[in-house]
């Protein structure tokens, strides 16, 4: 055996961390392969059984959607909010997921902190792999909403403005993922079952993804509650680039709420796995 | 002189619950050079791997200094963690990817290249003799053939100080003794190692130095003779005399530092501390007497009964 006589790697200390996170990446994608059954199973799930019932079964059995808009119309408002609440689940499964693992009896983040790089690091290429895992899991749904629904249904999907559907996108996975991070090194994993019933169900429902938040003007304490949620944000975004002509929330709005939420939530989540892993 | 593998001075960690501190490590000095299997001995809660934590970069110390190969674990975690590598108690090889791949990914962690991973990863399995279980995920190895590629995935990128946290903890005996011949041949190679045991056995099998920590201080460190003889266990040294016994006995009963003679026909059986000397003190006592001697044979006492005359009898949590 010659362990001992094999050469170390002669790369600076600065560029291995360049070559440490793409590693990371790497490692994730290789996991993501392995299940991509899974992945797609749980992108796809709840965006084709709220299309099917909301874009197909209602119409047909006569109980369109919304009153005063029509099935197509309806269809049209669900695209980016389903999109958005896939990127936001997503993002959060990816990263909170394992990482709840990892930090459980095994231990295993004992080992990936053993990585020659600052620790820091290994947070922010969590939120990295996440919010990759969230943006494809997002255009999982476009295939989902324009083939399933009712005859003359179809909703209409356009991009308006690519970049800024690109802009809402990104920070709508890494907002995400970032908050996967957070909670991942939050959560008590034997609590973790009752906190993802407490945070996806409002999320979900109260994230402007079947109504947009103009229309909540009805009720104004509600209309006002609901910008706590960061998927109001990611919906309305996302309404702006493909359904302009629709209301939604001001461009200075929601990029605001997106970008400043991310560096916030990012900054706290990365702070708070430091010092989780380092004692 | 080369640069320590590990150098320690007053090192300390304390946590604070609530009103109290707890002293886990309470200034502690260790030297290991480049080359020693070092073991680290203790009992639980002695400090061992809140140590070692901190020399991997994991723990924060709250006082003193570690530098680890030549790098100060607190000014520069980064480049300590290039240097060392630990295998931990717990299995934390990475169960979403094969055998091989927890080896491939850990080489491309520390800078190398994917061929190079992918073909030290091999030479390495092929080594260790796992070559078979290189594309088994983690829940299809045995926990001894997990410890063998836990040990294969820290020496990847070939680091200056390999740490092992209780690394035949559970385990049944023929998994240990595989192990302590690899770990053998890793230090024959030059490799330096650092170990934490209750295994006695396994301490003094393998290590050349011993440090024996309790209450998160070292209480007695060098090498296993001597720490035997700082111990103050005993040996029992038997003479066997050409007749009766049992003068002599009296007479080695009052040597300053007998604590025990005793004759059985025409052995003596003497219990001593401090060996020096006193096979030659028996035989002039055995003369005086009239008896000559046939045989001598001496029972240096364990490292077990010097551990526990270091740490104490109590039984701890």
């Amino acid at each position: 055996m010659s362990v001992v006589a094999l050469p170390q790697s002669t790369i600076s200390t600065r560029r291995i961390a360049w070559h440490t996170f793409r590693a990371m990446l790497v490692r994730d994608l290789r996991v993501l392969r392995g299940q991509l059954g899974s992945l797609l199973t749980r992108s796809v799930m709840q965006p084709l059984a709220f299309t099917f019932v909301f874009t197909y079964v209602m119409p047909k059995i006569g109980m369109a959607g919304t009153p005063g808009v029509d099935g197509r119309g309806f269809a049209t408002i669900l695209v980016p909010g389903l999109v958005a609440i896939t990127i936001a689940i997503q993002g959060i499964m990816a990263v909170t997921m394992p990482l709840l693992l990892e930090f459980s009896y095994n231990r295993e983040i004992e080992d990936r902190a053993m990585a020659p790089v600052p620790i820091w690091l290994i947070g922010v290429a969590k939120i990295t792999s996440g919010a990759l895992q969230a943006l494809a899991a997002g255009a999982l749904v476009f295939p989902i909403v324009l083939l399933v629904h009712a005859e003359d249904q179809a909703p209409y999907v356009h991009v308006y403005s690519w970049p800024l559907f690109i802009a809402v996108a990104l920070l709508s996975a890494l907002l995400g993922s970032a908050s996967g991070l957070l909670l991942g090194t939050v959560i008590d994993i034997k609590r973790a079952q009752q906190f993802f019933a407490v945070v996806v169900t409002p999320m979900t429902m109260l994230g402007c993804v079947y109504y947009s938040w103009s229309t909540l003007g009805p009720l104004p304490w509600l209309q006002y509650a609901v910008l706590l949620n960061p998927v109001v944000y990611m919906s309305e975004g996302l309404r702006a680039s493909l359904t302009p002509q629709l209301a939604h929330m001001p461009a200075i709005a929601f990029m605001s709420a997106l970008a400043g939420g991310t560096v916030i939530v990012g900054w706290a989540a990365v702070t708070r796995f430091v010092a989780r892993v380092v004692d | 002189m080369t640069a320590a593998a590990i150098e320690t001075h007053d090192l300390r960690k304390s946590y604070a619950y609530g009103p109290h501190t707890i002293n886990a490590v309470n200034g502690i000095d260790l030297l290991v050079r480049p080359g020693r299997f070092f073991g680290l001995l203790g009992p639980n809660g002695a400090g061992k791997s809140t140590t070692i934590g901190m020399l991997t970069t994991r723990i924060r110390p709250t006082g003193g200094r570690a530098v680890v190969a030549g790098v100060d674990v607190q000014r520069n975690p980064v480049e300590v963690r290039r240097r060392v590598a630990v295998v931990t108690q717990r299995n934390t090889m990475d169960r979403q990817i094969s055998v091989l791949e927890n080896l491939e990914f850990r080489g491309r962690y520390f800078g190398l290249g994917r061929k190079e991973s992918r073909r030290r990863a091999l030479a390495l399995l092929e080594e260790f003799g796992i070559a078979d279980k290189a594309d088994a995920s983690l829940d299809e190895v045995s926990g001894g053939q997990a410890r063998r590629a836990m040990i294969c995935r820290a020496v990847m990128h070939r680091p200056e100080v390999l740490v092992l946290d209780e690394p035949s903890a559970g385990v049944d005996p023929q998994t240990r003794l595989h192990l302590w011949e690899l770990l053998g041949r890793l230090h024959a190679e030059g490799q330096t190692v650092l170990l934490t045991t209750h295994h006695l056995e396994e301490a003094e099998t393998l290590c050349d130095r011993i440090a024996i920590i309790d209450h998160g201080r070292v209480v007695a460190g060098g090498t296993v003779d001597e720490i035997k003889t700082a111990s103050g266990a005993e040996s029992v040294f038997t003479v066997v005399f050409d007749g009766e016994a049992q003068p002599a006995a009296e007479t080695a009963g009052k040597l300053p530092d007998v604590s025990r003679a005793e004759a059985d026909g025409r052995r003596l059986r003497v219990h001593a501390a401090d060996a020096a000397g006193l096979v030659g003190e028996l035989a002039s006592i055995g003369a005086d007497h009239g008896l000559s001697i046939l045989d001598v044979s001496t029972l240096r006492p364990s490292l077990e009964a010097a551990f526990l005359n270091l740490t104490g009898r109590e039984y701890r949590e």
